[in-house]
């Protein structure tokens, strides 16, 4: 099978390139990048006007398998993915059982195969069951092939613990991916400890509960001399302390995620459970500074926390409410609308969060459209404006509050291997 | 006027709401104490009670208010349920919306949890209190003994004490003092009080003394610390001594500065035993009055709603 992808805005920023050219595409790999190709094609995707990217990457997604398969499964998952344009997608170790050995990465690894949509890496639990008390089969799972290594949900509390995790990883080049949360501090705390917070009479989830895990866990990056990536961060304070230990040569990387770029917590009126989250929607200021820091290149991924939840998960009571909503369908248009329509990066810089470092932390060699890389591509068409239908989207959770939203930016195609998964919008794997 | 299918909270209700539901509450009064003028305002309508927490004052004076105007009045009992067979909320509520019923009266403690019954029903839903959220009814009982003593909210020094971080009381009553033109001061030791809630148009201190000085009416509320984890304070004991108010202190507010607590009281907690017995006590008239105010609820929402 052959591709050629004619007359679209090339933009690979591991080549340095945003310009208007063709790539030809054969037997799952890209064989030239360049202009008017003259070369004949099974396929040819006239792409004029079009971005065309490497595939899309998400460090953060929860496919709820094994355990939890009514709010989403790896085929369902991967659905969404591919909708979004991501050619691969990280998935978080809290399913149950816990990705905690390399049995449950087996059959992860089976369940997207089977699915064949796109590349489904899983991660490994930091701990036992997640319970923070002993290491997980982090070699075996190594072994098995997870990408990184997770707590996603709640953060590893003894720190001595977190400490060792961060040596023992490193041997097998295993980024950890932190999430940020005192609970002591979070509490019974619902939403961001604010003025909207107080006239909601909701309890607040001040911003410090994420911020002393953050010091304390690139204190200990530091002094292990290994590489963290801490996931989104919400608080204007995160930004500070990670910029101030990039400056004395700490290796840290973080992600946000588009609800945190795009909402905020006056945005919460209704106790409509879909803007329950951690961390929490946070305030303007917050916003504001996570939007900066993407600009400064301060974080450098975007990622979607892609948290699919059952609609009994979520119409109840706003304090019974799971947290989290789905993200993989909306993350490219809210991203381009917000961020690049809204001037804080340029097309380029929108690839780097959402392919190139994404790459980069995973270090495998995706995120480039490099000759003799796998052809995982993505086209979009940045002008088309529409407006976001939750019925439309084909993950099997409707857990999102950006139903109704009108954004600019849509995907197109997505090629994972030199396949065509999505095709002029529409999904070819049923 | 009056026109929501709920009554949620004060936060979502106009000044002129507020004091059309007063006005109706002194129409009411007379029926509490004069059995033959007790009506069918509401033609047998069908109120059930689902009341999630305890309660003594609120339930009781719901069921009475419901009966006085001639509705049929169910308890359902919690705890006898099958919300303790784990039936959520919603299907709780969807069930009895199928059982003819007009009204459903809750209490739950969770916030937002009247506010989410509402929108899966079609009958009309009063909350009687939601986690940290609001407690209207209680607040327009308030509102209505205020205005009782003092024939007015213009300008009046409302200071309301305690553990203001955890009460739906407090909150309910700034909301509607505020939309009526009075001047509210929340004031508790500092770990139970937040700044943000200047957002609702409120003073807010730590500083007891300078909180009651010249206050026209005085409002204690429940020290809960049976209800937080982290302890905000050391005891009981040390909250009495630092915050608690005796006659001493009461004489920095106005003379006839009126002393109001929703109940139950800790005596010599909140109150010392001198001041709630005082003469500047309004406790007992302010259960009185909180069957007339709910009454008055029953009615306007009734004839709002009479279609539905």
């Amino acid at each position: 099978m052959s591709i050629l992808i004619k007359g679209g805005r090339v933009i690979d920023p591991a080549n340095g390139i945003d310009k208007v050219c063709d790539i030809y595409v054969k037997d799952g790999q890209i064989k030239k990048v360049s202009e008017n190709i003259g070369a004949q094609a099974d396929r040819v995707i006239d792409a004029e006007g079009k971005w065309v990217m490497p595939g899309l990457i998400d460090l953060h997604v929860h496919f709820r398998e094994p355990g939890f398969e009514r709010k989403e499964t790896i085929r369902t998952g991967s659905r969404a993915a591919a909708m979004g344009g991501f050619t691969t997608v990280c998935c978080m170790p809290n399913t149950n059982p816990v990705t905690d050995n390399d049995i449950i990465v087996e059959f992860i690894k089976l369940k997207a195969q089977r699915a064949g949509i796109v590349h489904v890496l899983p991660i490994g639990s930091i701990s036992k069951g997640m319970q923070g008390e002993e290491l997980s089969d982090i070699g075996k799972m190594a072994s098995a092939g997870i990408c990184a290594l997770s707590e996603d949900g709640k953060s590893v509390l003894n720190a001595a613990l977190m400490k060792n995790a961060m040596r023992y990883a490193s041997m097998f080049k295993l980024p950890i991916f932190d999430h940020c949360e005192d609970p002591s501090l979070t509490g019974k705390g619902q939403m961001n400890a604010g003025e909207q917070a107080a006239f909601m009479g909701l309890g607040g989830i001040s911003n410090d509960s994420e911020e002393v895990i953050v010091a304390r866990d690139m204190i200990l990056a530091e002094s292990t001399h290994t590489p963290l990536h801490l996931c989104h961060i919400s608080t204007k304070g995160s930004v500070t302390l990670i910029k101030q230990a990039k400056e004395r040569g700490v290796k840290v990387t973080s992600e946000a995620t588009p609800h945190h770029f795009t909402l905020c917590d006056e945005d919460i009126t209704d106790y409509d459970a879909n803007y329950k989250m951690a961390p929490p929607l946070r305030s303007k200021a917050d916003r504001q500074a996570i939007k900066e820091a993407l600009r400064d290149g301060i974080i450098e991924v975007i990622s979607t926390d892609h948290a699919p939840h059952h609609i009994d998960e979520k119409n109840c009571e706003f304090q019974q409410a799971l947290n989290g909503i789905i993200g993989l369908e909306t993350s490219f248009p809210l991203a381009k609308t917000e961020l690049v329509d809204g001037g804080y990066l340029t097309p380029t810089g929108l690839v780097e969060k959402m392919s190139y470092n994404p790459a980069k932390i995973l270090g495998d060699g995706r995120g480039t459209l490099s000759v003799g890389a796998a052809a995982d591509i993505t086209i979009a068409d940045p002008d088309c404006e529409y407006i976001i239908d939750v019925e439309d989207m084909v993950s099997k959770a409707k857990n999102t509050p950006f139903g109704g939203r009108t954004v600019k930016g849509k995907i197109l195609y997505t090629i994972v291997d030199g396949y065509i998964m999505v095709d002029n919008g529409v999904l070819m794997k049923k | 006027m009056f026109k929501s299918k709920d009554l949620l909270g004060l936060r979502d209700l106009s000044g002129e709401d507020i004091m059309e539901i007063l006005t109706t509450a002194k129409e009411m009064k007379t029926k509490i104490d004069y059995a033959h003028l007790r009506d069918d305002t509401l033609k047998k309508a069908s109120i059930v009670t689902l009341f999630y927490e305890n309660s003594t004052r609120t339930k009781t004076s719901f069921m009475l208010a419901g009966a006085y105007l001639g509705g049929i009045v169910q308890d359902l009992g919690v705890s006898t349920s099958s919300v303790n067979k784990g039936e959520s909320l919603i299907d709780t509520g969807l069930n009895i919306d199928k059982m003819g019923v007009k009204f459903m009266i809750i209490r739950h403690s969770m916030t937002g949890a009247a506010a989410v019954l509402a929108r899966n029903v079609k009958a009309c839903v009063i909350n009687a209190g939601d986690g940290t959220n609001e407690h209207p009814t209680q607040a327009l009982l308030d509102m209505y003994t205020i205005l009782d003593y003092m024939g007015g909210f213009k300008g009046l020094k409302v200071v309301i004490l305690g553990d203001i971080s955890h009460s739906r009381v407090a909150r309910s009553n700034a909301f509607g003092l505020v939309k009526l033109g009075a001047k509210v001061t929340l004031a508790g030791p500092s770990t139970l009080i937040s700044g943000n809630m200047r957002a609702l148009g409120v003073e807010v201190t730590s500083d007891i003394k300078g909180a009651i000085a010249d206050a026209d009416v005085v409002m204690g509320l429940r020290v809960q610390f049976e209800r937080q984890k982290n302890m905000p304070f050391p005891n009981t004991r040390e909250y009495a001594a630092l915050y608690g108010i005796n006659s001493e202190l009461l004489k920095y507010a106005k003379p006839d500065a009126l002393v109001m607590h929703p109940g139950p009281v800790n005596r010599g907690v909140e109150f010392s035993t001198d001041v709630i017995d005082g003469k500047n006590s309004v406790i007992n008239i302010q259960v009185k009055n909180g069957v007339a105010v709910r009454m008055a609820i029953l009615k306007l929402l009734y004839e709002a709603n009479v279609d539905l």
